[in-house]
């Protein structure tokens, strides 16, 4: 890798500290560059919150206004605004398709992992592959097989897509899990007779809830912030958070500070989810490759 | 934090110990009972709509014309090769595509090596830095458009106009650019993570050693730390590139894919085709000619998925 010169480094006591102080100062160089550079990629989540608590014409004022006296008038308008059923559409279509994806997951995952199946890598190979399908080129067939049994403007279609949506993700990542339980205490499992369901339930589940943990999150960020399958396909409805978001902007008037406040409302709860479970997050977002 | 990538070994390792080549046929089923539902459920509801694309690609079918839906053959191929915005999709698909993972990556790398260090605020920092990813795709292209890049009240012209540069109309003038703002702000967290556990991963006794040897800063990150986060780097950009390919919301609330179809990918383009244009037939034609290409080029960035997650070093 490197080329390694044999040099002692016993530096004279004077240029040690020379390089001592030269090292603090690019230290703290270094952490300012980092502060300033965070709060310019940070900025415009501050605007964003900001400009949630403005009223309408001080959010479209030209300079910025930067001080202001702060209103919950847009939060106020947007839960007045009937807000309320798109997120319960939001939540239904995420929670029951994160549940769905996990029943369906976790045995998968058990079949190509612990005691895989003979083409193993073709299987997930497919599944990998899914992903890789652009979502337009099935959007028409959908719209229309939905369209003729009824099932256009209904939570439970976007509740079906998004299991499809996540579900290979989630094999892959549950793979990457199982694969760290040691071998030793599945061996042990089988010795003692125990079958498929209960070595799920009593061994392998309670070793891997964290990386459950993670992989739940995954979907239900993917699932949360989907746009394009709830544009198409829902109306009044099943329409989910961001279709209510868009239906924000209006040609008309002013709707800045009204929107931010809907964004706000609309993000924080995977904001929250994401800060709260950090570790979690770089894990599931490289499906299992890198803890 | 050990950080490692995952299953290079264990897969391999797996498969050596758990898939003898004579399985009994029961125990086969057994091992595929669980795999199956999975399996199904994806099949049918990825691939099925794919095999009825293919189906309606073949008919001249708009749903404004109810004398519509016949059989037509190749025709839709041809008229997609004599279109020439949907090549100007393709290539904007691509732009967009490699501009955001490229720009993406590099913020990344230096968001991470500057994260990579014990400094006060560092959970802050990183908490600040991640943001954008969580923020929903649709608020941040909408805080883009709206409140950012507005010609008359938006951040971004107000902060150039400090410097004394006049006022820029961002979403027409330069639509792909303030694509790529958007798209390369909500990824960076995306590479960033990825690098810093690469980062992490590196064992320190060897960046003692290049210092000891009088490595500088940079030659120390040229030929230790780069040649280390190279798989880490590969699978991000693969990953990104997967995600990134498909991007429609910004698109669709930034810009709409104008002006005209000045800033158009392909995913876009095909949806206007199919809900506003309702060409069925020339639509779904499309989405296959898409689907070949992604298939051949998967084929490459596949391989190239397994080496990361299988190889050994």
């Amino acid at each position: 890798m490197t080329t390694t010169l044999t040099r002692p480094a016993v530096p004279k006591s004077a240029e040690r500290k020379s390089r001592e102080a030269r090292r603090r100062f690019s230290g703290s160089a270094a952490t300012t560059l980092t502060w300033l550079l965070a709060f310019v990629f940070f900025a415009p989540v501050i605007w964003l919150v900001m400009t949630a608590f403005k009223q309408e014409s001080v959010a479209a004022s030209n300079p910025p206004v930067f001080f202001f006296v702060p209103t919950l008038d847009q939060f106020a308008a947007v839960l007045g605004n009937g807000a309320g059923a798109y997120f319960l559409n939001s939540l239904i279509a995420t929670g029951v398709s994160t549940v769905f994806v996990v029943l369906l997951a976790v045995p998968a995952a058990y079949a190509v992992s612990i005691r895989p199946v003979k083409k193993t890598q073709d299987v997930l190979f497919f599944f990998i592959s899914t992903k890789m399908l652009p979502v337009v080129a099935v959007i028409m067939p959908i719209y229309v097989i939905a369209g003729q049994i009824k099932a256009l403007d209904n939570i439970w279609t976007l509740v079906v897509l998004y299991t499809a949506m996540n579900l290979p993700i989630a094999v892959w990542m549950m793979r990457s899990f199982f694969q760290e339980v040691p071998s030793e205490v599945l061996e042990a499992a089988a010795m003692d007779g125990a079958g498929l369901i209960k070595t799920l339930r009593t061994i392998l589940m309670p070793m891997v809830t964290p990386g459950l943990a993670a992989t739940a999150l995954i979907c239900v960020i993917f699932a949360w912030n989907e746009f394009f399958f709830a544009l198409n396909l829902t109306a009044a409805n099943a329409a989910t958070v961001p279709v209510f978001l868009v239906s924000q902007m209006t040609s008309e008037g002013l709707f800045l500070a009204k929107l931010s406040a809907a964004s706000v409302l609309a993000s924080l709860p995977v904001v929250i989810a994401g800060w709260v479970a950090q570790k979690q997050l770089v894990r599931g977002l490289s499906m299992g490759a890198v803890k | 934090m050990a950080t490692t990538l995952v299953d290079r070994h264990n897969l391999k390792h797996h498969q050596l110990k758990d898939t003898p080549k004579g399985i009994s046929k029961a125990e086969g089923w057994r091992r595929r009972g669980p795999l199956l539902p999975a399996l199904v459920f994806t099949i049918i509801v990825t691939q099925l709509p794919f095999l009825v694309t293919i189906w309606y690609s073949l008919r001249n079918w708009n749903l404004l014309r109810p004398d519509g839906n016949k059989f037509t053959g190749l025709q839709n191929y041809a008229d997609i090769f004599l279109d020439s915005t949907f090549r100007s999709s393709a290539v904007n698909s691509i732009v967009i595509t490699l501009g955001c993972v490229f720009l993406a990556m590099v913020l990344g790398i230096i968001f991470a090596l500057l994260l990579d260090r014990k400094f006060r605020g560092q959970g802050v920092v990183r908490t600040m830095l991640i943001t954008p990813f969580l923020i929903m795709p649709v608020a941040g292209a909408t805080l883009w458009s709206v409140s950012m890049l507005n010609p008359s009240f938006g951040l971004v012209n107000w902060v150039i106009s400090l410097v004394g540069i006049p006022p820029v109309d961002w979403t027409a003038q330069h639509p792909i650019v303030s694509i790529l703002m958007a798209l390369v702000w909500q990824w960076t967290p995306f590479t960033m993570l990825l690098v810093l556990a690469g980062l992490q991963s590196q064992p320190k006794d060897v960046l003692e050693a290049a210092q000891i040897d009088g490595a500088g800063w940079t030659k120390t990150f040229l030929w230790v730390t780069l040649p280390a986060l190279r798989r880490y780097i590969e699978l991000g950009v693969l990953l990104g590139t997967i995600y990134v390919v498909n991007t429609f919301d910004q698109i669709y609330l930034m810009t709409a894919g104008g002006p005209g179809t000045a800033s158009a990918n392909l995913p876009f383009y095909i949806y206007q085709r199919a809900f506003l244009g309702f060409d069925i037939g020339q639509a779904a034609a499309m989405g296959v000619v898409v689907v070949i290409a992604t298939i051949i080029i998967a084929t490459f960035a596949l391989r190239l998925i397994f080496r990361s997650f299988d190889t050994k070093d």
